[in-house]
């Protein structure tokens, strides 16, 4: 394996860890507003108040690997995408400072406006990743020097908002499958008659966007075509859904959790797999596309980069494995919660 | 107004806006340790309510922190694609590992410091209060680095169009499309000539911040005699920190100015205001550069600039005049800041050496004393101090590096996004203004209802966590 395929995928994995991790605390955001009471709002709250800022650390991480592993994606892709990105970060420094702010004072006003900001950053994050991830796979307008040449405007087009949809419903589902695990009583039924039209919405959204991707991308299915194992993937894919209202229904919060997990996982897997080896599809040009070969760094920056990620990966799951067992179980307010 | 404008006045605001969280939580961190340290090995329980209470502030800090920080790693490839194409292969390493070793390790343990009291057991509890300093020194550690391979690149060379380029070939804007820097050696960027100088200045002066954050709110609660025990353990606290801190400062100032007067001789002369090349060149306490006569007006010592660069009076210094005026930064502002910084750390000194003093003769929570009262008076607004030092301190950085993005390779200009327009860095810089605008109110609203609301009181968090009583008393 050379080390720009290394990188794709290690790059691809952070990604796939932010979208699984703080996903379902997007996704907790999106679902805020569907609770009333004050105090069942807190529990949502610090249902993620210890772990949501570790999450977003995935997508920072993820962020300076493609800095440093793919220089030229990062800024053809930062720079082309700037008032959406710009979007997201407004997006994501509410969802943060809400969680912060919002129960430090007890004025209903002050929290329900925090509350209706926790739920538009949260919603419009997800929103914008999706939309950016859609543009990624339908391939965005690139000239000869490698910059991004469309307009803002122009990243709105049908695939890349269904794409952002399937995102925001897949990250409700998503938080609305961590709550049920992690709240109890009158609340967790409450979130429990949520999961199952949300598992059905998401089917929807997935199915049109398969569809979708057949018939106006089918460059995203070569590589499948050309190595028929990888069919695999998919298969797995539509099991880890399946799974998903068989294991509600049977009462098991944590394999329904864990089944949730697995579907981002192989979504993310599948979009690897379809976009190798693009990292920017150029249309109308293919010829100017950013791919793993000729926009990565040096071999030595990357031999580099992957000493450092042998060393610093293994510690980082060890103690986000441990923070997690530490705050395992259902959520409960004390003196120090939000 | 023009990209290049907009786009550094964006950088500048939100780079100094998101700096005034992260030496907060650098300094809290050691107080915290302090504070949990002493806790653990006197088992005093005011010190245990001490540690609570700056936890809380901590929490907040290292929330706006996280907050507006995530903002400078979307911001090179947003507004400085070119910039961030020409040393991914270097600068983006340094970010990545920032995130890995740093980031990670401070969030994971901060769950523990903030919402673990009851979790965990006071020992574990204490090592999740270091591993959260240890991360926040780390981040700053990572992007020291990063910055200070800009102002003295090493363990790089150019590259042009995939060949290895000679140091000092002249650099064609036409070039840049193919033009990138390129890693020869890991450690020779970690260990670039400046990295190590500012590291430790950044770090001492974070560690100011801290401990004068401390020291104010403690005098705040002493003249308005409120947690009197609360207050004058808090200053003892403090004011060990910021002796070591500021006085640290010092050292490690001298050793940053130094190694500045070797590797980047017109930054120099522009915080000094210095324009005639040659030994004997003096040192300025404060002043006004005059531009239009290339002098600079102010109160001097004669040779200071030599002594204090070179060791020695004869020691020669290049001045501006020496300096193609295009490779001039921005003198005034430069000198400006400087000067700013050093007065204030010299204040930093002096308040210091103040409240040891009134330590040392037993009045340091006399309030009935007029020394004390003069000190706690002071103290409350000196929590500002460190924080414009600190903005002063790298705006003279900053600054003094123009015209280069990457010293001597890569100038600020060359650096922009080639497609992003003007309206469109307007319309984030304006948006970036007001919510920042509001951050910034909330904030000091909120801190400053958490310290009307002060700690708990001590019948009542005497209180340890239900299970670590439990231990103690097993």
């Amino acid at each position: 394996m050379d080390y720009q395929l290394l990188w794709f995928i290690l790059v691809g994995v952070l990604f796939t860890g932010y979208a699984m991790l703080d996903g379902f605390d997007l996704g907790v955001g999106s679902l805020m507003l569907g609770i009333k009471d004050d105090h069942e709002r807190r529990l949502l709250y610090n249902a993620i108040g210890p772990v949501w800022d570790g999450n977003e650390v995935w997508l920072v991480t993820g962020g300076g690997a493609l800095f440093a592993a793919f220089p030229p994606v990062y800024a053809t892709v930062f720079s082309g995408f700037y008032l959406a990105f710009i979007l997201l970060l407004f997006a994501l420094i509410f969802r943060a400072v809400a969680i912060e702010f919002r129960s430090k004072v007890p004025w209903p006003w002050w929290r329900a406006w925090w509350d209706r900001g926790f739920f538009a950053g949260s919603t419009t994050a997800a929103l914008l990743i999706g939309v950016a991830m859609g543009n990624l796979v339908w391939g965005i307008p690139i000239d000869a020097r490698g910059e991004f040449a469309g307009t803002f405007l122009g990243l709105l087009h049908p695939y890349a908002l269904l794409m952002g949809v399937t995102t925001v419903v897949l990250f409700m589902m998503h938080g609305a499958i961590y709550l049920h695990l992690k709240t109890q009583g009158p609340l967790q039924a409450r979130i429990r008659s949520w999961i199952n039209p949300l598992i059905i919405a998401f089917m929807v959204c997935y199915a049109l966007t398969t569809l979708a991707t057949l018939l106006y991308v089918p460059r995203m299915t070569h590589l499948l075509r050309e190595q028929p194992a990888l069919f695999s993937v998919a298969i797995l894919l539509v099991l880890a859904i399946a799974n998903l209202p068989r294991e509600i229904h049977r009462g098991r919060d944590g394999a329904a959790f864990l089944s949730s997990c697995a579907t981002i996982l192989l979504l993310m897997a599948l979009l690897g797999l379809g976009m190798f080896p693009h990292m920017v599809y150029s249309l109308p040009e293919p010829a100017h596309s950013l791919t793993v070969y000729n926009a990565s760094s040096t071999p030595k920056t990357l031999h580099i980069m992957t000493i450092i990620a042998a060393i610093g990966i293994p510690i980082v799951l060890t103690y986000t494995a441990t923070v997690y067992y530490i705050f395992r179980g259902k959520v409960t307010l004390g003196k120090d919660s939000y | 107004m023009n990209v290049e404008i907009l786009s550094r006045v964006q950088f500048a605001f939100t780079a100094g806006f998101h700096y005034i969280f992260p030496p907060l939580s650098i300094g809290l961190g050691v107080v915290l340790i302090m504070l949990e340290g002493a806790w653990l090995w006197t088992r005093n329980p005011l010190y245990h309510n001490m540690a609570r209470f700056w936890t809380k502030v901590f929490g907040l800090i290292f929330g706006l922190g996280v907050a507006t920080g995530i903002v400078l790693e979307f911001e090179f490839g947003t507004n400085w694609a070119t910039y961030s194409r020409f040393v991914g292969d270097i600068f983006g390493s340094a970010l990545a590992a920032e995130g890995l070793f740093a980031f990670f390790l401070e969030s994971g343990f901060l769950a523990i410091l903030l919402f673990g009291w009851d979790k965990v057991g006071p020992k574990l509890h204490f090592f999740a209060t270091c591993m959260v300093a240890l991360g926040a020194h780390f981040s700053a550690v990572w992007i020291i680095v990063a910055n200070s391979w800009q102002q003295t690149p090493a363990g790089s060379h150019l590259e042009i169009a995939g060949h290895a380029v000679a140091p000092g070939h002249a650099f064609q804007v036409s070039d840049l499309g193919q033009a990138r820097m390129v890693i020869d050696d890991f450690w020779g960027v970690v260990f670039n000539p400046s990295s190590m100088d500012r590291l430790s200045h950044t770090l001492v002066a974070a560690w100011s911040a801290g401990a004068f954050l401390v020291i104010s709110v403690a005098a705040f609660y002493l003249l308005t005699k409120r947690h009197t025990a609360f207050a004058t353990a808090s200053l003892k606290f403090g004011l060990v920190l910021a002796m070591a801190a500021s006085l640290l400062s010092l050292a490690t100032g001298h050793d940053s100015a130094a190694g500045v007067a070797k590797n980047q001789p017109s930054k120099l002369a522009a915080m000094e205001g210095l324009w005639q090349s040659g030994p004997q060149a003096p040192l300025h306490l404060f002043g006004w550069v005059d531009m239009a006569h290339q002098r600079t007006i102010g109160a001097k010592i004669p040779s200071g600039l030599s002594l204090l660069a070179g060791g020695s009076s004869a020691h020669e210094l290049t001045g501006l005049n020496e300096i193609a005026p295009d490779l001039r930064p921005p003198v005034q502002a430069t000198f400006q800041c400087f000067h700013l910084m050093v007065a204030i750390g010299m204040g930093l000194i002096a308040m210091s050496l103040w409240g040891t003093w009134l330590w040392a003769r037993g009045k340091l929570a006399d309030t009935g004393s007029f020394m004390t009262r003069a000190f706690l008076r002071l103290a409350v607004p000196s929590v500002l101090l460190p924080q414009l030092g600190n903005q002063a301190g790298w705006f003279t950085a900053e600054i003094g590096r123009q015209p280069w993005i990457v010293w001597g390779y890569l100038r600020t200009s060359d650096g922009l996004s080639a497609v992003v327009k003007s309206e469109q860095v307007l319309a984030s810089l304006i948006g970036f203004s007001l919510i920042y605008l509001l951050l910034g109110v909330l904030f000091v609203f909120l801190l400053h209802r958490k310290i009307q609301h002060g700690p708990e009181p001590m019948d009542e968090t005497h209180t340890q966590p239900e299970n670590w009583l439990k231990q103690s008393r097993a």
